[in-house]
């Protein structure tokens, strides 16, 4: 891979040129930039890194990982470690229809949604296979790592409001997509309606296992 | 404070007058330049900008209009900027009150922009007796309308943008590492939003957060030591710390929610985001652990994204009334926030007075960059789609 030039090292060197030269009344100095060409960080297809191959990292990962400190605790506390999800078959056609909606800013579960909350709750008890990947989302209005944070204790809230009908936390992972994954691209009330939302996302196990 | 209206009548009468005093004034009028910045209500520096063209002329305007000058006739400036950009650029700067020419320089080398950079850096350290911000660096995130996106470092006016990533995926907050070329940023390439650290020398990247759950938000202390960052394996998302490579990781909030961690230039505090009672408030939190304090943003509602200038005297955020808008108030709490443009995201320039953030024209985000002191701003080129969250390097 190759390395092209560093534009920070061309800022100290002028930065240097700078101080060293000073400016005399009438006197024209020269600045010499080096190279012929803008300088360049990284290069467009050289310039990202290689992803470690997917079997590396099952699992938490991340030094200090507390990966394996799950929690059988009712709802809130540690969330399940990310391995135990490894290579399961996402089906989000099967609890499509149970999408639960936020009001505007809130991550409380309404009461008016508890009949979808029973209807995931059964689906996971019918199959102990199966695992479940809440995705929270938020609508356009409020800034992106705000609403990062706010989809993800969306995700949370509906983790333990399953948790409160016996649907063990550690079958439960959670996803934020902030504002980044909207169902409906609109711009008015009705498309910000559908966006506050948490999905629901039946894992299957793996083929063959 | 009106002290600007009587330069100015200093200024045109000192035309008349002999050299030897006006160069008092001169010196006189360059502290004064950095007495009166008053958020949102600096006047300008008038300045004169004569014999360049085409991207010389374009870079000039832009660099030195996001650093408080404004650019008026000859005979109406301050300071009078002429020179050439035929070949290479060569300028010089005459200071109408001293009647003294005070700066002159030629560049070669690199290009056309680069020395236009360059030559706009010399004319702010001449004029303002500060580095310019004209050869430095920002990192964005570049959208499409699906939502993937990827990771994009550039020269502060978003010319010469290089992606990062080419994961097609979403990726989230870019925050350099300071004085290196390096980078932190959200990626969801493993189906997870994980914090990378990626170095730009040597392409190469590795994980430092990728718990279960919400991964995001690095922000890396000044010494480079230490990333705080949102993760919410504890079940709520929260402030927590790590070392730069991920190792020592310790909580540092327990809030319901909370987002967008800032350091202090100090290196002492976290400024966070959090929401309290179910109301958005700013807070900030010893590096080392402690309780929160909550800053006062009277008068800004729903604040989030804070941002700690590095000079340690301002905090700019962005508020939320209806629209966003980007305002700065100085972290002792003595005035007030000021509310200055319609935008998100801020992020400040090495300079401590220029914010880079974006903004919403027709459904797209578009980076800009903004003087907070003359509330002088100015659009930059877009990459693809929808640019957002842009950080200054450091």
């Amino acid at each position: 891979m190759k390395m092209n030039k560093l534009v920070f090292p061309l800022v100290l060197v002028l930065a240097g040129v700078m101080a060293t030269t000073g400016c005399k009344k009438g006197i024209t100095k020269v600045t010499p930039l080096p190279g012929q060409r803008a300088a360049q960080i990284g290069d467009i297809n050289n310039g990202a890194g290689t992803l470690p191959p997917a079997g590396t990292f099952g699992g938490d990962t991340g030094p200090g990982s507390t990966g394996t400190g799950l929690t059988t605790k009712t709802g809130g506390g540690d969330t399940a470690g990310l391995g135990e999800f490894e290579g399961m078959i996402k089906d989000p056609a099967a609890l499509a229809a149970y999408t639960v909606h936020f009001k505007f800013d809130s991550a409380t579960v309404q009461n008016s949604e508890q009949a979808n909350i029973a209807s995931v709750a059964q689906a996971l008890v019918s199959d102990v296979n199966t695992k479940l990947l809440i995705e929270g989302n938020c609508d356009e209005r409020g800034t992106e790592e705000y609403n990062r944070s706010l989809g993800e204790r969306r995700a949370l809230a509906l983790r333990e409001a399953l948790a409160k009908v016996n649907v063990s936390p550690e079958r439960i992972r959670t996803i934020s997509y902030g504002k980044d994954k909207p169902a409906d691209p609109g711009h008015d009330e009705a498309a910000w309606a559908k966006n506050r939302r948490g999905d629901f996302i039946l894992l299957h196990p793996k083929a063959g296992v | 404070m009106n002290i600007f209206p009587k330069m100015t009548n200093l200024f045109l009468t000192s035309l008349i007058i002999t050299a030897t005093p006006l160069f008092a004034q001169s010196q006189n009028s360059l502290s004064m330049n950095e007495q009166i910045n008053v958020l949102g209500q600096t006047k300008p520096i008038p300045v004169s900008l004569d014999g360049f063209t085409g991207e010389a002329a374009e870079v000039l305007k832009f660099d030195l209009y996001v650093q408080g000058f404004s650019f008026v006739a000859p005979d109406a400036a301050q300071y009078q900027i002429s020179g050439s950009s035929a070949g290479d650029v060569t300028g010089r700067v005459t200071d109408k009150f001293a009647k003294k020419v005070v700066l002159s320089r030629s560049y070669n080398g690199a290009s056309m922009r680069r020395q236009a950079h360059a030559f706009a850096d010399d004319i702010v350290q001449t004029i303002l007796n500060k580095p310019g911000i004209g050869q430095t660096k920002i990192a964005f995130k570049a959208q499409s309308a699906g939502g993937s996106g990827e990771i994009y470092v550039a020269d502060f006016d978003a010319h010469n943008a290089q992606a990062v990533t080419t994961d097609n995926t979403i990726v989230a907050k870019p925050a350099w590492v300071p004085g290196k070329l390096a980078v932190y940023y959200t990626s969801y390439a493993r189906g997870n939003p994980d914090i990378f650290y990626h170095s730009l020398s040597s392409g190469q990247r590795r994980v430092i957060a990728g718990y279960s759950g919400l991964n995001t938000s690095a922000a890396v202390s000044p010494d480079g030591s230490k990333v705080a960052m949102i993760l919410s394996k504890s079940g709520s998302p929260n402030v927590w710390v790590c070392n730069a490579d991920g190792t020592n990781l310790k909580r540092l909030t327990t809030g319901l929610e909370d987002s967008s961690p800032c350091w202090s230039p100090d290196g002492q505090w976290i400024c966070f985001a959090t929401k309290i009672a179910e109301r958005r408030r700013l807070a900030k939190v010893s590096a080392s652990g402690g309780p929160i304090k909550t800053l006062n943003t009277a008068g800004a509602a729903n604040p989030t994204e804070p941002d700690w200038s590095p000079d340690g005297k301002w905090i700019a955020f962005t508020r939320q009334a209806g629209d966003f808008d980007i305002c700065v108030m100085p972290v002792d709490g003595s005035l007030a926030p000021a509310v200055l443009v319609a935008g998100q995201n801020p992020s400040w320039a090495p300079n401590s007075r220029t914010l880079v953030f974006n903004h919403e024209i027709g459904h797209r985000q578009v980076l800009s960059v903004l003087d907070v002191f003359t509330k002088q701003y100015k659009d930059c080129v877009r990459a693809n789609g929808s640019n957002s969250q842009p950080a200054w390097a450091k």
